[in-house]
């Protein structure tokens, strides 16, 4: 398959009054044309960073990326300048933000919103743009489009602006899709439609999508794969089934393990997992999770695990699977998912931190 | 919307009532009355001018005739000027004073503005501090102190405009500068705060995701939305500028309302007060609806009341 995206060793860093936030330290991974990517983690684990520095939205200062590529259809974004970015923001690369709500200029016309994407990138002239808002509109789902695209962004509703925001991300035909949180403001009901959309409008236009969140639920429901962070580092990637059903690390099985499911009765708990996330101004030297990881080994606390590979797919970085490691049982509600999978490889193999 | 003009105006009608009866009452309660100066005057000349003026009447006799006079837009004869009406005051020194505040207006505010936005863009970095030392200035130094530099150095030691008077539009030059320093300074205060508030929105990230420039976001999204608490300044300022300041008029020898206004005053020149101070009115109510009108243009989320949806 073909490569879209690829993140390598990706560095970005926040000079903030109380020091050096180190919000990204070291993330790769790739993204292939046509699949959907999810990212997921609990706040401030540096996913939002990361896909807004895909974008290069992140404000310099205090934000820098300090080390790392970008390789966007086979050119550094990183190396970009300002000018160079702003003909691939919008044009290649699409993005919906998590607030609908305050996502859209209350004070212009919806459509004209839009229409700006197709006047800047596509160079349609005034007419040709209003009808392709028009039709975009439609596209989204938005009845009446003919009368809404004349109506400001507080004649909508939330989940028809995120529909809005989805156009306006889309007007373009962008090969990228980056969607950040785009069903967290919503409600239930809502957010289902919203994925239906996604999914839908994927099929019919066969962007890639990068869907942050931090809901693991929808991601079963949209993703093909799905990488896994927690302070600042990717700990687990692999394909939805074997991030399901073949977690490796003890944080996917803690997120896993406090997902209510529709088989667990009123008796069971819903796991939580215990302390927070690292202060990323000083790193921990060794894993990240090893203080709220109740299966922490000293080594955990000495040195930072490296990435195995379990499949050609299914990376995790614990040192769980070294083949020292004494061999644990995952907890009770993980357990009761796991199936073997058949691609996996007989033995974890140790691959490098920069692959 | 014609339904909500049409009620603010009866509201206005109200307000101007209350306002010519607090007026008309204060005026009375203040020692002294116009024709007692240093000189003691005769009593028979003063008890013939109080009758001539209708100053001998009962107060409520004299109430009554006054809002059936200003119902016609008739202010009464001035006091002091023998021979001249009010009206005639306020249409001889209001072209004067309106043509200088609309100067100073035009001035304050579109170099507040652009004052604004340029330190806005440039955050902490030395265009910020140079408007904002700018603005400091402007609404730190009192107005006297501004127009006597501007006239010694513009006018005497560079010679570029004339000291004072009122002659040609080169003799209006120094007094509008001097009249819009200060709501300049605050306009520009007004915009950097209100864009740097608008620029930190979610909905100017969506514009940077879009692809556009520093440039068109600036002008499509920022600016719209930050003008707003200019546009509430504007209001109050305008009808403040426009009619006159005494300060500057006296400065610069301008013959306008600003003077007059504060002369009737220690003249205790009962009708010039009056009419003076409900023109002053009008134009302070009238702008501060034109501002409300103004909204709903800039901010299509203010519906104005009445201009119910589908009207």
């Amino acid at each position: 398959m073909e490569k879209l995206l690829e993140v390598k060793n990706l560095e970005v860093s926040f000079q903030t009054y109380g020091g050096e936030v180190q919000a990204v330290r070291g993330v790769s991974f790739h993204l292939n044309k046509g699949e959907t990517l999810a990212i997921v983690g609990e706040s401030g684990s540096g996913k939002s960073v990361t896909s807004q520095t895909i974008m290069r939205l992140i404000p310099t200062p205090p934000g820098r990326i300090k080390n790392g590529q970008i390789i966007f259809n086979g050119e550094d974004l990183v190396k970009k300048t300002d000018k160079e970015m702003e003909a691939i923001r919008g044009k290649d690369i699409g993005m919906i933000f998590q607030d609908p709500m305050t996502s859209l200029n209350p004070t212009m016309k919806v459509g004209h919103q839009i229409m700006e994407v197709l006047t800047k990138h596509l160079k349609m002239d005034k007419s040709a743009a209003k009808e392709r808002a028009i039709e975009l509109l439609r596209l989204v789902g938005i009845p009446m489009p003919e009368k809404r695209v004349n109506q400001y962004p507080h004649e909508f509703s939330g989940g028809m602006r995120q529909r809005a925001m989805i156009a306006v991300a889309l007007a373009s035909n962008p090969k990228l899709l980056i969607a950040d949180e785009p069903t967290t403001a919503l409600d239930v009901t809502i957010q289902a439609q919203i994925l239906e959309l996604m999914k839908d409008l994927q099929k019919k236009t066969g962007t890639s999508i990068i869907f942050i969140t931090h809901d693991l639920g929808v991601v079963a429901n949209v993703a093909d794969r799905v990488a896994v962070m927690y302070a600042g580092k990717i700990v687990e990637m692999g394909t939805v089934d074997e991030i399901f059903y073949d977690p490796r690390h003890p944080y996917t099985w803690g997120l896993l393990a406090s997902m209510p499911s529709l088989d667990s009765d009123d008796k069971s708990e819903l796991a939580a997992i215990p302390g927070s996330p690292p202060d990323l101004t000083n790193p921990p030297k060794g894993d990240g999770f090893a203080p709220r990881n109740p299966y922490a080994m000293k080594i955990d606390f000495e040195l930072e695990p490296p990435m195995f590979k379990i499949s050609d797919t299914h990376y995790a970085a614990t040192w769980l699977l070294h083949p020292d490691a004494p061999k644990v049982e995952p907890p009770e509600a993980v357990k009761k998912r796991l199936r073997k999978l058949s691609s996996n490889y007989p033995q974890p193999i140790i691959v490098k931190e920069s692959e | 919307m014609l339904r909500y003009i049409s009620r603010r105006l009866l509201y206005m009608l109200v307000s101007l009532f209350l306002i010519v009866t607090a007026t008309f009452f204060l005026m009375r309660a203040v020692p002294g009355g116009p024709f007692s100066g240093e000189k003691k005057l005769p009593p028979e000349i003063e008890k013939n001018l109080n009758e001539y003026y209708g100053l001998d009447r009962p107060w409520y006799n004299q109430y009554f005739d006054y809002l059936v006079s200003v119902a016609k837009w008739d202010f009464g004869p001035s006091f002091k000027y023998k021979g001249q009406t009010v009206n005639d005051l306020i249409n001889e020194g209001f072209p004067v004073s309106f043509f200088l505040g609309m100067e100073a207006l035009l001035l304050a505010v579109s170099i507040g503005i652009l004052l604004g936005i340029i330190a806005a863009l440039n955050h902490n970095k030395w265009p910020d501090y140079g408007a904002m030392v700018f603005a400091v200035l402007g609404i730190s130094v009192p107005s006297f102190i501004m127009a006597s530099a501007l006239q010694y150095f513009l006018a005497i030691k560079l010679e570029l405009f004339p000291v004072a008077r009122w002659e040609s539009l080169q003799h209006t030059v120094l007094p509008a500068l001097a009249l819009a320093a200060t709501p300049m300074a605050f306009i520009a205060r007004l915009t950097r705060s209100s864009m740097l508030e608008v620029l930190s929105n979610d909905y100017i990230r969506t514009a940077k995701a879009k692809g556009l420039s520093k440039g068109q976001i600036t002008v499509k999204h920022a600016i719209r939305n930050a003008l707003l608490p200019v546009v509430t300044y504007l209001g109050p300022l305008s009808a403040g500028v426009l009619t006159g300041s005494f300060v500057i008029e006296k400065i610069f020898g301008i013959p306008g309302l600003g003077s007059q206004f504060v002369l009737s005053i220690s003249n205790r020149d009962y009708t010039t007060i009056m009419g003076v101070t409900v023109f002053y009115s009008i134009l302070l109510l009238a702008a501060v609806l034109l501002v409300d009108i103004a909204y709903g243009f800039i901010d299509p989320r203010i519906k104005l009341a009445g201009g119910k949806k589908g009207e």
